[in-house]
């Protein structure tokens, strides 16, 4: 199928009092008609500052895009004016963000919010948005829709709230969907039923989705492919079943490892990665899990591997075969 | 025999915490109240880790502290060694106290952050009169190296700390007055994946050196799975389920905790996609006019007429498995 997004290179940067925080350090991917891609990575990788640079939604200073290209649908996203690109955002792609709390305006209804991009993309006038607004909030489950409409925010319970945030996004089909940690505020029973409903939704509309989360339960069950983030690069890139049948990159092997399982009595003691996640003050030029890493080799802490292809369709940015604890040739 | 007749350290009867909610400026009227913990009984036996599970809101924290009676219960009792901690007071209570600390959820908000890391695991020390100054750095030493730190650290402020580190300095502060039980409130939700090993090895390893008993409140079913000796499930204010954790996650009983158990995604692809969901429909209640009947009656996929109407009696099914639902017979 054909690249719906190309990212290439991208390079984002924030100054700060302290220096210049590297971010996210050249990263590539992409993104197919239909797929679902799952960001993975611990708080501070990048994983957000990534998707939120391709949307160009990085509050500009601090931040700046220093390199790269976001191909979509044959025009680089990063080179758009801003009158372009607000034409694609919330259109032909919008977002989910993580705390359904926040995201909202408060002193606005529901409707009037989720109604603005029909209003803004598709220029409909109030009456055509509502109904419009109405056939979505039935279609993500929102009991009684007609009548919620004048509700605020404050009136849904989180779970709700999501809901409408999700028919928000999707009331005017996209063709890609970036949820940022959607469930990550949410209850286990109500993050099922968003995981349920997305899913629901992606059979029914066929949007491309890209999924950010640190939890790797929730990917599972609902990615094709998994990029692994770690310090601002993509340190193993997979198939989903490849990847957890087949971890390869040792911070992938620790993560999946650190994880106990509901369904699985294994009583050993719970392996754990030493030391933190590292502050990206400078690009770094070895690699940048060497210090938490049990494999680490000289080479290391010289050059920084790039992602290479282990295995067919499955890529790691490690010197070391973890498999025979071997430098790689 | 210790195993079949273990000793229990604390011992929770029909305790009851209820909230008012008032209305008014001066002549403030109760108007209602939130039904945060309603007649839970439970034992922790000791040396062993209770895990408490439930949603937000289901009572759980409430439950924890009121045991510590850092809030009073509106009724009830709570024995520790067969002594009632609710009839207690003033200097008794606070004695007692020091056999009892807490691990709070969020390593952020719970340091003080004008305090230095010395201040805030000494001040235990400080109020129970333990230890002089000398005592005291000595003390703290001891304790920043056992849960992983550098003793040097007493003078640095919490705000040099990253999140495991925190934790880890309010682990020590737990640790500082010796005591027997500790109750750990989600104390590693806050933090991410590759640290919460970390934090829960190290309670571990405590556990085992200090022969330490754990009430572990938490929503994470798998890491309560991993760390608990037993397991209680907790919905709405009233605890639905006890069990050892073999049975609870082997074979649940209650359909909230069959419900709870499907829910939780595994990490592990050809898992997934073979797995059925319960998915429950609509949002827990408010807690403020619970239903009647079975609290759970409204979201169960199985409810009866009687669910509506009784309370749900609390009952050993099978032994040292407890479940409070009209149903369950016929589920077996």
């Amino acid at each position: 199928m054909a690249d719906l997004l190309k990212v290439s290179d991208l390079e984002t940067q924030f100054r700060t009092r302290e220096g210049v925080v590297h971010a996210v350090n050249g990263v590539s991917f992409d993104l197919k008609e239909g797929e679902t891609l799952g960001i993975v990575g611990e708080s501070g990788c990048g994983k957000s500052v990534t998707v939120m640079s391709v949307l160009r939604l990085i509050p500009t200073p601090p931040g700046k895009i220093v390199a790269g290209e976001a191909i979509f649908r044959g025009k680089d996203l990063l080179k758009m004016s801003d009158e372009e690109i607000r034409h694609i955002r919330g259109a032909q792609i919008s977002m989910v963000f993580q705390d359904p709390m926040t995201s909202f305006n408060p002193v606005l209804t529901i409707g009037r919010q989720v109604a603005e991009p029909l209003e803004i993309h598709q220029g409909m006038n109030r009456r055509q948005a509502y109904d419009r607004v109405t056939e979505m909030l039935d279609l993500v489950g929102i009991p009684k829709s007609r009548d919620r409409l004048n509700d605020y925010p404050h009136q849904f319970s989180g779970g709700m709230r999501q809901r409408v945030m999700i028919a928000m996004s999707l009331v005017c089909n996209p063709s890609i969907l970036i949820a940022d940690e959607p469930t990550t505020a949410l209850d286990v029973t109500i993050q099922a039923q968003i995981i349920e409903l997305i899913k629901e939704l992606r059979d029914k509309l066929g949007m491309a989705i890209i999924w950010i989360t640190h939890d790797l339960g929730v990917i599972a069950g609902l990615a094709d492919r998994v990029l692994v983030m770690y310090g601002g690069y993509f340190i193993e890139t997979a198939p989903v079943k490849s990847l957890y049948a087949t971890p390869t990159h040792p911070y992938t092997l620790g993560l999946i490892n650190s994880l106990p399982r509901v369904d699985s009595d294994v009583q050993c003691r719970l392996e754990s990665i030493d030391g933190l996640p590292p502050i990206l003050m400078e690009k770094p030029n070895n690699c940048p899990f060497a210090p938490r890493c049990t494999y680490v080799k000289e080479r290391c802490y010289q050059e920084n591997p790039m992602l290479m292809e282990t295995s067919e369709d499955h890529f790691t940015a490690c010197w070391v075969d973890t498999l025979t604890g071997k430098e790689r040739a | 025999m210790k195993e079949q007749n273990p000793e229990v350290l604390l011992r929770v009867e029909n305790l009851v915490k209820h909230f008012p909610i008032k209305q008014g400026i001066i002549l403030m009227k109760t108007i209602g109240a939130v039904h945060a913990v309603d007649d839970v009984s439970f034992n922790i036996h000791k040396g062993e880790t209770l895990g408490l599970v439930g949603e937000s809101g289901c009572g759980k924290s409430t439950t924890g502290r009121t045991i510590l009676q850092l809030y009073r219960p509106t009724s009830g009792h709570v024995y520790y060694n067969d002594q009632d901690l609710v009839a207690m007071k003033g200097e008794e209570l606070r004695k007692m106290r020091r056999k009892m600390q807490m691990i709070f959820q969020d390593p952020y908000a719970s340091l003080n952050p004008r305090m230095t890391v010395g201040e805030i695991i000494g001040e235990p020390l400080m109020i129970h009169k333990l230890a002089n100054r000398r005592q005291m750095e000595e003390r703290v030493e001891h304790l920043l190296e056992l849960v992983g730190l550098s003793g040097k650290f007493s003078n640095r402020f919490p705000h040099e700390f990253s999140g495991g580190q925190r934790q880890r300095i309010g682990v020590a502060r737990a640790l500082a007055l010796n005591p027997d039980l500790i109750i750990c409130d989600e104390p590693i939700s806050a933090l991410d994946v590759s640290i919460q090993a970390q934090v829960v090895n190290l309670l571990e390893d405590l556990q085992k050196e200090f022969e330490l008993t754990y009430l572990f409140i938490a929503h994470d079913l798998s890491m309560v799975r991993h760390i608990s000796d037993r397991v209680a499930v907790m919905y709405l204010g009233i605890i639905v389920e006890l069990a050892s954790r073999y049975d609870l996650y082997h074979d649940p009983l209650h359909p909230y905790t069959q419900a709870l158990l499907s829910a939780v995604p595994i990490p592990d692809p050809l898992v997934e996609e073979k797995r059925k969901r319960v998915v429950l429909v609509g949002d827990v209640p408010t807690p403020v006019n619970p239903p009647s009947g079975c609290r759970f009656r409204t979201r169960c996929p199985i409810a009866e007429e009687i669910c509506k109407e009784l309370k749900p009696e609390w009952r050993e099914v099978k032994p040292d498995h407890f479940v409070a639902c009209h149903l369950i017979k016929e589920i077996i």
